[in-house]
C-alpha cells in the first residue's frame, strides 16, 4: 500500500482512475486468501433460531430507502420503505400511504437517501428513532424503531441536494439538514435570477429540526442562512462542544460551472461552527425573519392508520451578520467531505478528500481563538478563525482520499480512503496512524457501532465499498453493492465478512439489539384502531355508494374476506376497499390484491385497516385475493366482483356465504 | 383420528421447548410457516404453563348480563369472523352449547393460551386436525376472556 502514497495530488480526480492505479501490480491490496484468518467464519456466524448482536441500519441510497442486517451475520432482516414507493407493503400506493410521499411539488415517489443517524439521549443511541435524509427533494424522515416504518416525513424548503443531514443534537432536540447546492431562496422575482450571478444572489443554509419526543412530528424551528457554498457532512458536538454544531463545506470558490475542476481551486475551504444553543436562545426571543418557504410536514397517525400533513408557507430565518458569535468559519484543507467529532467532544476531524493529511481541531482553541478574536479576515461577512489557533494537529500521510471517521471508545479513530481503498486506525491525541487495512473496493462511508456517539460500542468497523467489481458471482453490468465487516477488537484490524447491500449504502448505524428489541411493536390493537372506515368485526362489513364512488368496508382474519362477493359495481365508478385486518397476532399480515389494479397490493398489519383504490376497465367478474400465506387454507382466501355496464340496474350487494349458514 | 401424527407434532414441540430453553441464552422462539400444523411463533412468547388458567381461577354463579354485554361486544370483534353462535362450523366450531361440552377452564385457555394448548391438548390437535387453520390468538385479556365466556354461557 506505500506505494499508493507516491501518487500525486492531481491524479485524485476521478474513481476510474484509482480503480485502475489500485489493480496495477503495486498498488493491488493483498488477495482475500490472505487478507481473512482462519477462524473468520466462527466469529461471524450467527446459528439458525439465533439473533445477531447489532442492529445495522444502512442507506439504501438511490433507492430512496433504508436497510436494516444483522451484525456480525451482515443477514438482510428488512428494508424499510422511506422515500420511494414500496408494492410490496402498498407504500405510497395505498390511499392512507400516499401522503407520506407528499411536497409541495405534489406526490414525489422516489429520492436518494444519503445518511441514517439514530436518536440520542445523553450523546448516546437510544434505539427510539432512525432519521435519515433524502437528497433530491430535500426532505428529512424519521423512522420508528418500534414499528420500523416511516414514521414522520419534512420537506426542507430554500434547500436544495440535501447532503449534510440528518445529524442529531445529543438529546435529539434537533437534527440539522443542510443545503449542498446553495441555490437563490426568497419570492419568485428574487429566485428567478441568471445562475452567473451566484456570488451575489445565491445562499445557502442550515436548518435545525426539532422532533416532538412525544410524538414524532417534525418541524424547522429555524434556518442559518450562509453564503453560498455546497455544505457536504455535519455532526454535533458533545460534552465539552455541547452546544455547537459542525458542517464541512466545499466550493467556497462559489463556482456554478464544471465544479469538478473550479471548486478545486482553493488549498482550503471551511468547516463551520455553529453555536446552535445561541441560535436556539436568538429564535426564542423572535429574533430572526420569516421567509418565504413552503413545505409539508407529514406524520403517520398509528391510531387512524393515516397520514395527517401540515402545510408550512415560511421559515424562520437567522443571519449570521446580524447576530455575532452565531456563525464561524474554520479553514480545512481541499474541499472536507467528512466532519467527525470525536467521543470526548474535544477534537472535530475533517477529512479533505482532495488532500493527502488529516487535521484534527481541537474546541478548547476555537473558543480561545474566538475569545482572543484571532481572525484572518471573513467570508461573506462570517469571520474565519485562523487554521494554526484552532488546529490540535495533523495526521501526516494517513493515506490518499479521506473521506469519513469513526470512533471507538478506546481514544482511536477509523478513516475511510477511498483513493487508496482502506481504513486507516489511528491515535486521536498523538495523531499517529497504528493500523491499516485494505478494503474492497474504494471504500466511501464506513462505520462502528455508536461510533459518532459519546460512547461507541466497537467491536466492529463496516466499510461501505462504492466499488464492488469482482466480489461476487457476477449478475450483468449491473451489481450488488459491498460491504464487509472487520473485527477491530484486537490491535490489528481483521476482514471477517463481505455481505452485498442495496441501492448505494452511504452513512449507516448500528446498535446492540436490546436496546430495539423490547419496544417491537407485534400487531395494532383493533380496539384503539379509528380509521374513518375500519370495519370492527364483520358485523361492520358493508358496502356504500357515493355518486360514482364506491366504498367497501371489508374485513380479513385467516381465511377469508368479509365481504368476498361482490355486486353492483358499474364502469365509471372508482371503489375504495378499506379492508381491516381482524387479527391479533404477530406476524399475521393479510395482503389484499385485485386484478387490473393501477397501483399495487395491500398489506395489512394486524389490527389495520389501508385502503386500495380501484377503477374497473371492463366488464365481467374480477377476482381479489390474498397475497401473503396466511393459514392452510390461504389458497381459499379469495372473493369475486362483479362489473356491469354504467348503465346496468343491478343493486349494489356485498356478501360472505356460508354453505351451512343457520339462523 | 391420526394418533401417529399428533404424536410426531408433540415430540417436535417438546424437542423445540428444550432446545430454546438450553440454547445459549437466545431469546428467539420456535418458528415455522403461520398456519402450518407444527409449532408457530407464539403472539405472546411468555406465555408459560404457569400462566394457564385452572379450574380453581373461574367461579361461575348466575349469568352476569354486563359481563354478557362485554363478552358479545369482544365477539363481533375478534371471534365473530369464524365462529357462529349456532352449532355450525364456519372456520371454527359453532358456540352453541360450548360451555356444557367442555370445561370453562378449557375455553378459556384456548382464547388466552392457543398456542400451548395445541401444542399440549389433545381436544385442541383435534379439533385443528378437523379445521386447518390454527386458531388466532386475538389477544385477549384474562378479564376480555372471561366476559366471552359468560357470553357463551348464554347460547
Amino acid at each position: 500500500m506505500k506505494n499508493s502514497l507516491k501518487l500525486t495530488v492531481g491524479m485524485l480526480g476521478t474513481a476510474g482512475m484509482a480503480f485502475l492505479l489500485m489493480n496495477s501490480p503495486g498498488c493491488r491490496p493483498s488477495t482475500t486468501k490472505t487478507a481473512v484468518t482462519g477462524d473468520a467464519a466462527s466469529r461471524v456466524y450467527v446459528a439458525p433460531g439465533t439473533h445477531d448482536e447489532f442492529y445495522n441500519f444502512v442507506s439504501g441510497g438511490f433507492s430512496g430507502q433504508l436497510a436494516v442486517y444483522g451484525l456480525p451475520s451482515g443477514r438482510l432482516l428488512r428494508e424499510i420503505p422511506v422515500f420511494s414507493v414500496d408494492p410490496e407493503s402498498g407504500y405510497g400506493f395505498s390511499e392512507e400511504t400516499k401522503g407520506m410521499l407528499t411536497t409541495s411539488h405534489g406526490f414525489i415517489p422516489w429520492d436518494d437517501s444519503h445518511h441514517p443517524e439514530l436518536s440520542q439521549t445523553d450523546g448516546v443511541p437510544d434505539g427510539k428513532w432512525c432519521f435519515i435524509n433524502g437528497n433530491n427533494t430535500p426532505r428529512i424522515a424519521l423512522v420508528d424503531l418500534g414499528t420500523f416504518r416511516t414514521h414522520s416525513i419534512i420537506e426542507i424548503p430554500n434547500s436544495a441536494g440535501n447532503h449534510s443531514s440528518p445529524f442529531t443534537t445529543g438529546n435529539s432536540e434537533y437534527v440539522v439538514a443542510g443545503t449542498r447546492f446553495s441555490v437563490p431562496m426568497g419570492d419568485d422575482a428574487s429566485r428567478d435570477v441568471p445562475i452567473k450571478t451566484y456570488k451575489e444572489n445565491f445562499k445557502g443554509n442550515v436548518s435545525f429540526i426539532h422532533p416532538e419526543p412525544e410524538t414524532g412530528k417534525m418541524s424547522i424551528a429555524f434556518q442559518i442562512v450562509t453564503p453560498g457554498v455546497n455544505f457536504d457532512l455535519s455532526h454535533a458536538g458533545k460534552g465539552p462542544s455541547e452546544g455547537w454544531f459542525f458542517f464541512s463545506c466545499y466550493n467556497t470558490e462559489q463556482a456554478y460551472s464544471l465544479l469538478e475542476v473550479n471548486a478545486s481551486q482553493r488549498d482550503k475551504d471551511f468547516i463551520m461552527a455553529v453555536n446552535w444553543k445561541l441560535a436556539e436562545q436568538l429564535a426564542k426571543e423572535g429574533k430572526g425573519k420569516r421567509v418565504p418557504g413552503k413545505h409539508h410536514s407529514n406524520w403517520w397517525n398509528h391510531h387512524t392508520h393515516s397520514t395527517e400533513t401540515t402545510v408550512y408557507e415560511d421559515v424562520l430565518q437567522l443571519d449570521p451578520k446580524d447576530h455575532p458569535g452565531l456563525v464561524y468559519f474554520m479553514p480545512c484543507p481541499k474541499s472536507p467531505h467528512g466532519c467527525d467529532v470525536d467521543p470526548t467532544g474535544k477534537y472535530i476531524v475533517g477529512s479533505g478528500k482532495l488532500a493527502a493529511l488529516i487535521p484534527v481541531f481541537s474546541f478548547e482553541k476555537i473558543q480561545a481563538a474566538i475569545a482572543a478574536n484571532d481572525v484572518e479576515g471573513d467570508f461573506g461577512g462570517i469571520p474565519v478563525l485562523k487554521y494554526e489557533s484552532v488546529l490540535h494537529g495533523e495526521v501526516k500521510k494517513p493515506g490518499l482520499g479521506p473521506l469519513h471517521t469513526e470512533f471507538d471508545g478506546n481514544g482511536n479513530a477509523y478513516t475511510s480512503f477511498f483513493v487508496s481503498s482502506e481504513i486507516v486506525k489511528w491515535n486521536v491525541e498523538k495523531l499517529e496512524v497504528v493500523d491499516r487495512v485494505p478494503t474492497y473496493y474504494s471504500i466511501g462511508h464506513l462505520m462502528v457501532p455508536g461510533g459518532d456517539s459519546k460512547k461507541p460500542w466497537g467491536k466492529y468497523v463496516v466499510a461501505y465499498n462504492k466499488i464492488t467489481k469482482d466480489r461476487y458471482l457476477p449478475t450483468g453490468p449491473e451489481l450488488t453493492q459491498s460491504a464487509q465487516l472487520y473485527s477491530i477488537d484486537g490491535d490489528k484490524m481483521e476482514l471477517l465478512l463481505d455481505f452485498p447491500t442495496t441501492g448505494e449504502p452511504h452513512y449507516a448505524q448500528a446498535l446492540p439489539a436490546d436496546l430495539v428489541k423490547p419496544r417491537e411493536v407485534k400487531f395494532f390493537k383493533i380496539e384503539d384502531n379509528q380509521h374513518p372506515y375500519v370495519a370492527k368485526g364483520e358485523k361492520e362489513t358493508r358496502i356504500e355508494r357515493n355518486g360514482k364512488e364506491v366504498h367497501v368496508w371489508m374485513t380479513t382474519i385467516r381465511s377469508h374476506f368479509a365481504p368476498d362477493n361482490i355486486e353492483g359495481v358499474k364502469l365509471g365508478d372508482e371503489v375504495y376497499f378499506h379492508v381491516t385486518n381482524l387479527e391479533q397476532d404477530w406476524d399475521v399480515p393479510h395482503g389484499f390484491a385485485i386484478k387490473g389494479a393501477a397501483n399495487a397490493e395491500l398489506l395489512i398489519m394486524p389490527g389495520e385497516t389501508q385502503t386500495l383504490k380501484w377503477i374497473p376497465t371492463k366488464v365481467g367478474v374480477v377476482p381479489f385475493y390474498c397475497t401473503d400465506f396466511c393459514s392452510a387454507l390461504h389458497q381459499e382466501m379469495q372473493g369475486y366482483l362483479r362489473v356491469s355496464p354504467a348503465n346496468s340496474n343491478v343493486p349494489l350487494s356485498a356478501l360472505t356465504v356460508s354453505v351451512d349458514a343457520e339462523l | 383420528m391420526n394418533t401417529k401424527k399428533l404424536a410426531g407434532i408433540a415430540t417436535l414441540a417438546a424437542l423445540i421447548t428444550i432446545t430454546a430453553c438450553g440454547g445459549g441464552g437466545s431469546e428467539s422462539s420456535p418458528s415455522g410457516p403461520p398456519g402450518a400444523s407444527g409449532p408457530a411463533p407464539s403472539g405472546d412468547a411468555g406465555v408459560s404453563k404457569a400462566q394457564m388458567i385452572t379450574a380453581a381461577d373461574i367461579t361461575l354463579g348466575d349469568i352476569d348480563q354486563a359481563m354478557v354485554e362485554k363478552g358479545r361486544s369482544i365477539y363481533d370483534v375478534k371471534c365473530q369472523a369464524c365462529h357462529s353462535t349456532g352449532t355450525n362450523r364456519v372456520v371454527g366450531p359453532g358456540w352453541k352449547g360450548v360451555t356444557e361440552r367442555r370445561q370453562p377452564e378449557w375455553i378459556m385457555n384456548m382464547m388466552l393460551n392457543i398456542d400451548v394448548m395445541l401444542e399440549t391438548d389433545e381436544v385442541a390437535q383435534a379439533q385443528l386436525e378437523e379445521c386447518l387453520v390454527r386458531m388466532p390468538n386475538q389477544g385477549l385479556s384474562k378479564d376480555d376472556g372471561r366476559n366471552v365466556l359468560e357470553f357463551m354461557r348464554t347460547l
